[in-house]
């Protein structure tokens, strides 16, 4: 298992706000993870829990405060030279939640795709920088006629696959999809998620998938990390993730889920999740990795109950 | 299930809306009777007309849309006849009332939350000054917003998503409505968050005796939540019977597909079970089963007239050819027995 190639890896990250103000606020607090080669690898948790951060910071959108970010071993984070900060451009990428929102009203599509084209010009004639475009168009199921059309003629399903062509056409290794299928309708999910895995196989790509919608990871991702006020609290394959959940705040995520089956789901009982059960007063919490791939945040005495259960 | 009695009755409710000078038709010939004190949740994709259907309810329609034919009956009145807006003051609110999606707009930032509220319970129940506050406080408490003396004074960006759709509940609910109609009313907030006013809502129907009427998209709140449910596709009700039953023993072949694109479903590696194609247009008149050109498992018949609705039970019925008794037997896709499969149960229930 251990031979496979890490992409990226956040050690001890930490986003602040405000630096040095009264309103100083820590969205992300000393959170480390790596993400496989060809994985995708799914970040949960609710809204202001930091998950969108963290895919910010990777991209350099947010500054880190403390910590590291590795691509392929080299970091990125901080000041860079000018040839590495063009080569993540290009091969970092992001799609975003609305597709509604994230487009350029005013640009055509040709444009809207193109405009990562023009910033790093990753092109020598015209003609290869229409090609780019076109095949980008073409890999995600658009005709290249679409190329001179406006925004607003397309449907949110369609929109979200401009927004896909728009990472795509850099040829990029690692995709951060900050919620790409939230805004959309139950029909269309399944499209689009189907179009992210095949362009997976087709080029290899990686993603980080973050997301709130709990049975829809499940199903995409292969790793999972579970993040509550700016802490990675657990972290697993999502599988093993979805079965033995260890922390108390992923076994109450995950009993909300709402499960489409009205017998077991009119008997659920919840878990409600109380952070004043932790007891740090004392006993500082540690990020231990507790059977092999599986990470949990937790103290000595809750490390113990934990082991406890998996041995059960 | 005891005998209940019908609250709201709807008959061949027909909705259309003028678009750039072309005709809509939103709403085709859809009927719903609503039984007092049940929980009903209509579902289907946007644009199916779950939200229009329902407004029409509160004469809450866009300037351009109009009840064109059919009744809404209600307390021995056709709502489908109210024009002004006086008449519609005596119901919605008062009689009818509406919780809306996204409580982060439906809530006036310029005045407190306690104000809000207090306008409502002024304008419906007649309280003057400190008998409506005192009345606001208790509804304020009875939507789970705890010390309310303090958050009365608040304005609504001091509150959370989740604690704003409860002041938004707590307006709905302040006029004791009979019916109370919940428009996508979690799908702005976090998983934990929906359960706990899925919870609420469920809680609140029990105290104030109300009907419920839920519009969501997705099957798991429904599970959670409905008595019975109402399968909608381009603008009518194709099928509807008891949660269970629509659940375990659907129908119609739109409702198959709904429930095979469910994500719990997915196998991974394997491509998700999607809907081919996209709804019908509704500036065109629609011919035989609208969902027709969709199913690839579609009977001639489907093409050329629009199906009656055939009873499975006395309490399930679905518009589809294939429960004619001519019809020849389809099965139902894969995924429906794989679903059962995981539901636990056999295949000859």
């Amino acid at each position: 298992m251990h031979e496979k190639e890490i992409l990226l890896e956040v050690k001890n990250l930490s986003v602040e706000f405000n630096k040095g103000t009264k309103s100083r606020f820590r969205a992300v607090d000393n959170v480390s993870f790596f993400i496989y080669k060809g994985e995708t690898f799914g970040l949960v948790g609710e809204s202001g829990s930091g998950k969108t951060t963290i895919g910010r910071a990777i991209i350099r959108l947010n500054e880190a405060t403390e910590g590291e970010i590795l691509f392929k071993g080299k970091k990125i984070n901080g000041k860079i030279d000018k040839e590495l900060d063009k080569e993540i451009t290009r091969k970092i990428q992001m799609i975003f939640q609305d597709p509604m929102a994230s487009l350029n009203e005013r640009a055509k599509v040709d444009y809207i795709v193109s405009e990562g084209l023009y910033n790093i010009k990753n092109y020598k004639t015209e003609e290869e920088r229409r090609a780019k475009v076109e095949k980008a168009l073409l890999d995600v199921g658009l005709l290249p006629e679409f190329l001179s059309r406006f925004p607003h003629e397309f449907s949110g399903g369609q929109r979200q696959r401009i927004g896909i062509a728009r990472a795509l056409v850099m040829e990029p290794e690692l995709i951060i999809a900050d919620e790409p299928i939230s805004a959309l309708d139950v029909s269309i999910r399944a499209q689009v998620l189907n179009l992210m895995s095949e362009l997976q196989k087709e080029k290899g790509l990686t993603y980080l998938f973050i997301a709130h919608d709990l049975s829809v990871v499940r199903f995409i991702t292969d790793r999972l990390a579970v993040i509550h006020k700016g802490k990675i609290v657990e972290l697993a394959e999502t599988e093993k993730l979805f079965t033995h959940p260890l922390h108390p705040y992923t076994r109450a995520l995950l009993s909300a889920i709402p499960l489409p089956d009205p017998r077991r789901e009119k008997n659920k009982v919840l878990e409600v999740y109380d952070p004043g059960c932790h007891d740090y007063s004392i006993d500082k919490p540690k990020w231990v990795e507790i059977e092999p791939e599986h990470f949990v945040l937790g103290n000595e005495k809750e490390l113990q109950e934990y082991r406890k259960i998996l041995e059960q | 299930m005891e005998e209940s009695k019908v609250i709201l009755s709807v008959n061949d409710l027909v909705v259309k809306f003028k678009l750039r000078g072309k005709i809509l038709t939103a709403i085709r010939e859809a009927s719903l009777d609503l039984y007092e004190g049940e929980s009903l949740a209509i579902v289907g994709e946007s644009g199916s007309g779950k939200s229009v259907f329902t407004k029409t309810f509160m004469g809450l329609l866009d300037g351009n849309g109009w009840v064109d034919s059919g009744s809404i009956m209600f307390e021995g009145q056709d709502l489908a006849k109210y024009k002004t807006e006086d008449d519609w003051i005596k119901i919605r609110g008062k009689k009818i009332a509406m919780v809306f999606q996204d409580p982060m707009t439906s809530l006036n930032p310029l005045k407190t939350i306690g104000k809000q509220v207090q306008e409502a319970v002024e304008l419906h129940q007649g309280l003057r000054k400190d008998e409506a506050k005192k009345a606001v406080l208790e509804i304020l408490s009875d939507v789970g917003i705890s010390d309310p003396e303090r958050r009365y004074k608040q304005y609504p960006h001091e509150f959370s998503g989740g604690m704003r759709q409860r002041v938004v509940i707590a307006i709905a609910v302040a006029c004791k409505p009979r019916i109370l109609i919940c428009d996508e009313p979690t799908t702005a907030l976090d998983v934990t968050i929906q359960a706990q006013i899925l919870n609420l809502l469920k809680s609140l129907k029990e105290k104030y005796n109300l009907t419920t009427i839920y519009i969501t998209h997705d099957l798991g709140v429904v599970a959670n939540v409905a008595d019975r449910i109402a399968v909608m596709y381009a603008g009518d009700i194709i099928e509807i019977g008891k949660c269970e039953e629509v659940f375990y023993n659907p129908q119609h072949p739109y409702t198959w597909a709904l429930l095979s694109s469910l994500p719990q479903l997915g196998v991974k590696g394997k491509p998700l079970n999607s809907i081919k194609g996209t709804p019908p247009n509704l500036f065109y008149e629609i011919k035989g089963d609208a969902f027709a050109p969709r199913n690839p498992k579609a009977l001639k018949i489907d093409f050329v007239k629009k199906p009656p609705y055939f009873s499975v039970s006395p309490t399930h019925k679905a518009k589809t050819w294939l429960l004619d008794p001519r019809a020849p037997k389809v099965e139902p896709p894969e995924s429906i027995a794989i679903l059962r499969k995981q539901w636990g149960l056999n295949d000859n229930a």
